[in-house]
């Protein structure tokens, strides 16, 4: 087997415990001044990409573990993070603040930065918390012509061979693929669970080479596809208060209609 | 990309028509003009020869567009599918493959599958669900077509702008595509399914590319549940850490959900401590739902959570916690032990 040279994109987004307010010009969410962290999914990425080369899962081994990111300056921080957990370098991909790239061009930028460092594992979180979008890896596979496998809880290798095994989650339970590499996997919450990075680590991963590109290096234009008419606060759901007991519940339910 | 490039060129070309005859025309002839060429695909989801009918939304969303509806569907042995789909409501035409290739819906081959028969049939509009199926497809189909897919959508404002949820529903963002071709995944709790009858529309043999495909599909093990499906229930009875136990969450939750006729959901929480099945998740990060009466019991209500069940019709909740965040959005809540109170709640219910 041709040993695994791995690509985990990671996305820096407001942190999952914060709740996140819309801006007073509705054109997005406040982001100044509100904690940012790596999108979790991006976690169990880079975890397992950490624990593939730890297990020796794969038949062939482990060459490398490549973060990338693209966005603003402070991105850099998740690609240390990253690094700290494990994996042996970053790209960092410039692109303001503000200017935040949709999906497609992520996949594209992904698409050269694989031709590029010569990766034959992608390994992406099956989204990332604040677009939702749930987009990019299967793009990057059909730029690619790679196959996918997505929303992985369950990832193993061949003995011998390129072939690898996904479980994937699915409506109503989980799913088995087995295909060859070069490919990609998105990953679900069940795939593993992440490590902190130890302050030794952090230390050690600020030695561990950063390169900062921009998009033009990787022959990519920022074009959006999608224009933001507007972003607006959902609308508020009032609670309707307590009940006592049991009958009270039944007879509330019932006076609401809903049995 | 040839295919875009010519879907704008018409539009264009078609655009332009009613401004060079504005002098003869209402000034709504315009709009009425571009929405005849609009037309839509919905991608109809199908297993072991069986229509999805939840997939029926997509054809739902597609009559919010207007123009012309197509239907597609792949898979071995289609007849019959293609039949029951020629049913629906509101569709002009199915397009069928029939080649067992497709019967997993395994995007590999599925998206050049479907690329080429939207590129066969100039589509504007390409609908799917946000479904399992939905999520790993349109994509790679989006990609393939050189577009930026819209997903998750909640509501359609015109052919070109869309409602969706984002940062795990608070926020919704309205957005207007540029794409000639438009590539969309809905959420299925905001457009209903289509009626599955009343419709009389042609069935027409699909291409197929015959793309080789690159994975191979090992297995699956689906939850096998009596219990209506969690998706598109009427009533949800969920379940959270409070429940301490997959006994404790079978022996509560189990019998609440049969007096209710509900379906049975669960919190994360409940799922990664193994009370219940990874498919019964209820939240941004896994089913969205929207029941008549969701009942969350033993669950604190994190914004995860919320992003999947807050737009329920009817939010029941129980709790010992008076001050759990589920309260804020509960339009009914009662404080106490779920162990003593949802036994009483079965046994009134059954009795009532």
């Amino acid at each position: 087997m041709s040993s695994l040279r791995i690509l985990v994109p990671i996305k820096r987004v407001i942190d999952y415990a914060v709740k996140p307010r819309v801006n007073k010009a509705q054109t997005g969410v406040e982001t100044a001044g509100v904690k940012h962290s790596m999108n979790p999914f991006d976690e169990l990425s880079v975890e397992e990409s950490v624990r593939i080369r730890e297990k020796k899962s794969a038949p062939g081994g482990v060459e490398d573990i490549c973060v990338i990111s693209a966005g603003p300056a402070k991105a850099a921080d998740v690609l240390r993070t990253a690094m700290a957990m494990g994996a042996d370098r970053g790209i960092h991909v410039d692109v303001k603040e503000g200017e935040e790239l949709e999906p497609l061009s992520v996949a594209k930028l992904l698409k050269a930065a694989v031709e590029k460092e010569k990766s034959n594992l992608v390994i992406l979180g099956k989204q990332s918390i604040d677009d939702d979008a749930a987009q990019t890896g299967q793009m990057l596979a059909g730029l690619l012509g790679w196959p996918q496998a997505t929303q992985a809880s369950k990832v193993t290798f061949a003995k011998k061979g390129d072939s690898v095994e996904v479980t994937k989650e699915v409506d109503g339970g989980v799913e088995t693929v087995r295909a060859k590499l070069p490919m990609v996997i998105t990953t679900d919450l069940r795939l593993n669970e992440p490590r902190y990075a130890s302050l030794p680590n952090i230390m050690k991963a600020k030695k561990k080479p950063l390169v900062k590109m921009s998009l033009s290096d990787l022959g990519i234009a920022n074009e959006r596809r999608l224009k933001i008419v507007k972003v607006t606060e959902p609308a508020p759901r009032q609670g309707g208060g307590k009940v006592e007991d049991v009958d009270g519940l039944v007879s509330k339910l019932k006076e609401l209609g809903a049995i | 990309m040839l295919f875009p490039t010519a879907t704008r060129s018409v539009l264009r070309s078609v655009g332009a028509l009613p401004r060079s005859t504005s002098a003869f025309s209402s000034p709504f002839s315009s709009p009425s003009a571009l929405r005849r060429l609009l037309s839509s695909l919905a991608v109809l989801e199908q297993r072991d020869g069986k229509l999805n009918h939840g997939s029926l939304s997509a054809v739902t969303a597609a009559k919010k567009l207007g123009g012309s509806i197509h239907g597609f569907v792949a898979g071995s042995n289609i007849k019959a599918v293609a039949e029951e789909a020629a049913k629906v409501e509101g569709v002009e035409k199915i397009i069928a493959v029939d080649n067992a290739a497709y019967d997993k819906g395994l995007p590999e081959n599925y998206a050049p599958l479907l690329v080429e028969n939207i590129k066969k049939g100039g589509y504007t509009h390409i609908i799917a669900g946000h479904t399992a199926f939905g999520k790993s497809l349109l994509p790679r189909v989006a990609a393939l077509l050189d577009s930026q897919q819209i997903s998750d959508i909640t509501a359609i404002e015109n052919e070109n702008t869309f409602v969706r949820p984002i940062y795990a529903g608070n926020a919704i963002a309205t957005v207007e595509s540029s794409d000639p071709v438009k590539v969309i995944t809905i959420r299925g709790t905001a457009f209903p399914a289509a009626e599955a009858q009343g419709g009389s529309a042609t069935i027409e043999d699909g291409a197929d590319p015959n793309v080789e495909i690159s994975v191979e599909w090992v297995s699956e093990d689906l939850a096998k549940s009596d219990r209506p499906d969690l998706a598109t229930a009427g009533r949800v009875v969920s379940g959270g850490r409070g429940l301490k136990s997959k006994d404790d969450f079978d022996k509560i939750m189990l019998p609440l959900a049969d007096s209710l006729g509900a379906a049975v959901g669960a919190s994360r929480a409940a799922v990664d401590s193994g009370y219940a099945d990874n498919s019964l998740q209820v939240g941004q990060t896994g089913k969205v739902v929207a029941p008549q009466l969701y009942m969350a019991v033993g669950i604190s209500g994190a914004i995860q959570h919320l992003a999947g069940m807050k737009d329920s019709k009817v939010i029941a909740a129980i709790n010992k916690d008076a001050e759990a965040p589920i309260f804020q959005v509960a339009d009914v809540g009662l404080v106490g032990d779920l162990f003593e109170k949802v036994p009483e709640l079965t046994e009134k219910l059954k009795s009532s």
